[in-house]
């Protein structure tokens, strides 16, 4: 349940001095001041800081337009234009047909002349409300056969606003449309708060928004959710299959299958999306297995799983194993069971996991889970459809890496081969979803756009990176990036250095630094400077410089003489 | 439910919206005589009595309203 609006107003008075913060302005062209609350006490109650610029009464045109208004000098991380589909009804009303049939093609041009104006000033992400697909019944349902009609112009308009997005990395959407056919107009707007206040958002709904918006900022951040942890026995199917046997359990036709068969279908759409799939059940692992290796109507199958736990431990130490060879924050994993018991006993031991109380009706399950919100994300790449195959390799390199005694034997029996390559065309946006999504083994923390990266790929001062890394197991695809800038003829700095978590411990950070100096030395430098910033969640690198050779500068700073720098001190990876 | 019982607790709701523990009103008191009563806030009181009444105001009453009396009468006869 999301905490009340008063609750979320009760949260202003606490103190945030530890919180991370983040800088946001919020433009409106209706009253703003409690939708402004919610937002700052929706970041309270999960330990956001938002530092929030909130514009007089509709002033989107004059904060934008007038480069010396108070938006710009503020210069807020994210920039929130909220304009409500109430203010552009009456606009379009007063509009001539021709003008009414040429709508949403306009106010692209405007948004689009925002955009411009924008950017020429503040390095800020935007984000901006969609439109409500109400019909205004001028037509009625006729309106969708009618160009010059509100119902077709609106519905056109958020089309567009989608495609006028796909090549902006800086602007999103937050979609209060389908926020708002989900709870139903009646309960998000009150007539009389609109015309007496000017307020388009009841007041019950203003924890909903602040949790939208909210959502959206942190998955900017780099934080999201990348697994789903699932039990079995009456979650993915109805019935236990210990007891009811395989020919008993509730899929598909038998009983309430449906309910299971289409929460499976949906979790699977996760796993192509790139959610990791993990299971972790009290059952005996041979029985808990057979259903998604023989059941003809199971939508999940072990491919679809990238680490399968069944047995009688308790859970809270089973999702830690899974944690450990997933290697991910504990705070970007959702798990899902049937069981309350079980969820306390998760959420007590493991506070950082996000734990949904199922309703207790499975029928509800599905229509629950989907208004949480859970897998908002910033990016989607096509690799992303293969992350499950490389946790499956992962998982079995762990078992393998038990079997050796020695690390060394057992990387020199991985086949790792590398490959190195500037920024171009086709890494970058991998390039920029890695520098989003690694927090750990992150040097600086910089996340960078993929605008960002073009620009930084033809500016002469700088040398750019990645590497991939396949093995015998499989491709882990590109895995790691360095950003150099030239400070002078002799001395570079280490802009960024990102690694994926999922190759730690495998000499490949030796690998990159012996890359990184002979290129360095070819070009003529003699002296590379780095920095570690550190952050609540890369301690796991806090020694990586030190470990590598550098020596320690004040301020967290070090510096690798390259003359005495020794190359080739591993050589279980082969460049090609 | 009698005028000084819904008194009763529309002070509760004033004092939760208004963030002031110390505060009373009276039959007589009037949205100048009240530190931040101001529009932002007079429109969240309305809510949260309706909510707590489980009653609805016209537009027409809420702008109408010229004291703490008047909005009563108005609950009063609403809930008769």
């Amino acid at each position: 349940m999301l905490p009340s609006f008063s609750v979320l107003k009760k949260n202003l008075k606490n103190n945030v001095d530890s919180f991370k913060v983040i800088k946001i302005a919020i433009l409106a062209d209706t009253a703003s001041q409690l939708v402004t609350q919610a937002i700052k006490g929706y970041g309270i109650e999960n330990k956001v800081n938002f530092e929030i610029f909130e514009a007089d009464y509709n002033q989107i045109d004059h904060q934008i337009f007038d480069p010396t208004s108070e938006l710009y000098e503020f210069a807020p991380d994210f920039l929130i234009i909220l304009k409500s589909t109430e203010h552009l009804t009456k606009y379009f009303y007063t509009l001539d047909r021709d003008k009414k049939e040429n709508f949403a093609a306009t106010q692209i041009e405007y948004i689009d002349a925002l955009y411009q104006t924008i950017s020429q000033k503040l390095n800020c992400y935007i984000l901006i409300t969609n439109f409500i697909e109400l019909n205004d019944s001028v037509f009625g349902n006729y309106a969708s056969k009618v160009v010059s009609s509100f119902s077709y112009q609106i519905k056109r308009l958020n089309l567009n606003l989608m495609d006028y997005c796909q090549n902006r990395n800086k602007v999103y959407i937050i979609d209060v449309d389908s926020q708002i056919t989900q709870l139903g107009y009646r309960q998000t707007f009150d007539p009389k708060m609109y015309f007496i206040a000017d307020m388009v958002f009841n007041i019950d709904f203003l924890p909903y928004l602040a949790k939208n918006i909210y959502d959206v900022i942190l998955a900017i951040s780099g934080n999201f959710k990348k697994c789903i942890i699932l039990d079995l026995d009456n979650t993915l199917w109805g019935g236990i299959i210990g007891d009811d046997g395989i020919d008993g359990i509730e899929i598909g036709n038998l009983g309430n299958g449906k309910i299971f068969s289409e929460l499976q279908l949906w979790v699977k759409q996760l796993k192509q999306r790139g959610i990791i799939i993990a299971i972790c059940s009290k059952n005996t692992e041979e029985i808990a297995l057979e259903p998604f290796k023989t059941h003809p109507e199971m939508v999940l199958r072990l491919e679809d799983i990238a680490i399968f736990v069944a047995n009688w431990k308790n859970k809270a130490d089973n999702i830690r194993f899974i944690q450990s060879v997933l290697n991910i924050g504990m705070d970007s994993m959702v798990f899902i069971d049937d069981n309350p018991f079980e969820r306390e006993l998760v959420k007590k031991e493991i506070p950082e996991i996000t734990v949904p109380s199922l309703p207790e009706d499975a029928a509800e399950y599905l229509i629950f889970l989907k208004s949480l919100n859970l897998f908002e994300t910033a990016s989607f790449t096509l690799d992303d459809e293969y992350r499950t195959v490389k946790y499956q390799k992962e998982a079995e390199r762990s078992f393998l890496q038990n079997s050796f005694a020695n690390m060394d034997d057992f990387l020199a029996n991985l086949e790792m081969v590398s490959e190195v390559k500037p920024f171009l065309g086709f890494n970058i946006p991998r390039v920029s979803q890695l520098s989003q999504r690694s927090n750990q083994f992150n040097l600086r923390t910089i996340r960078y756009s993929e605008q960002e990266l073009i620009e930084i790929s033809t500016d002469s001062n700088y040398y750019t990176f990645s590497f991939s890394l396949v093995d015998k197991y499989g491709d882990n695809g590109l895995i790691a990036f360095v950003i150099l800038n030239k400070i002078d003829e002799s001395t570079l700095f280490i802009e960024n250095w990102v690694m994926s978590c999922r190759v730690l411990k495998r000499g490949m950070e030796i690998f990159t630094l012996d890359y990184v100096v002979s290129n360095a030395k070819l070009n003529g430098f003699n002296k590379i400077i780095a920095e570690y910033i550190p952050t609540k969640k890369n301690t796991l690198v806090k020694e990586h410089y030190s470990s590598l050779g550098f020596e320690l500068l004040p301020n967290n700073q070090y510096v690798l003489d390259l003359n005495i720098y020794k190359l080739g001190t591993q050589n279980f990876i082969t460049r090609i | 439910m009698d005028k000084k019982e819904i008194l009763i607790k529309i002070n509760e709701i004033f004092k939760n919206i208004l963030d002031n523990e110390a505060l009373t009103i009276y039959e007589n008191t009037i949205a100048s005589d009240v530190e931040d009563w101001d529009s932002l806030n007079h429109i969240q009181i309305i809510v949260a009595i309706e909510k707590t009444f489980k009653i609805r105001f016209t537009t027409n009453e809420i702008h109408h309203f010229k004291n703490v009396g008047e909005l009563l009468v108005a609950i009063e006869s609403k809930l008769a």
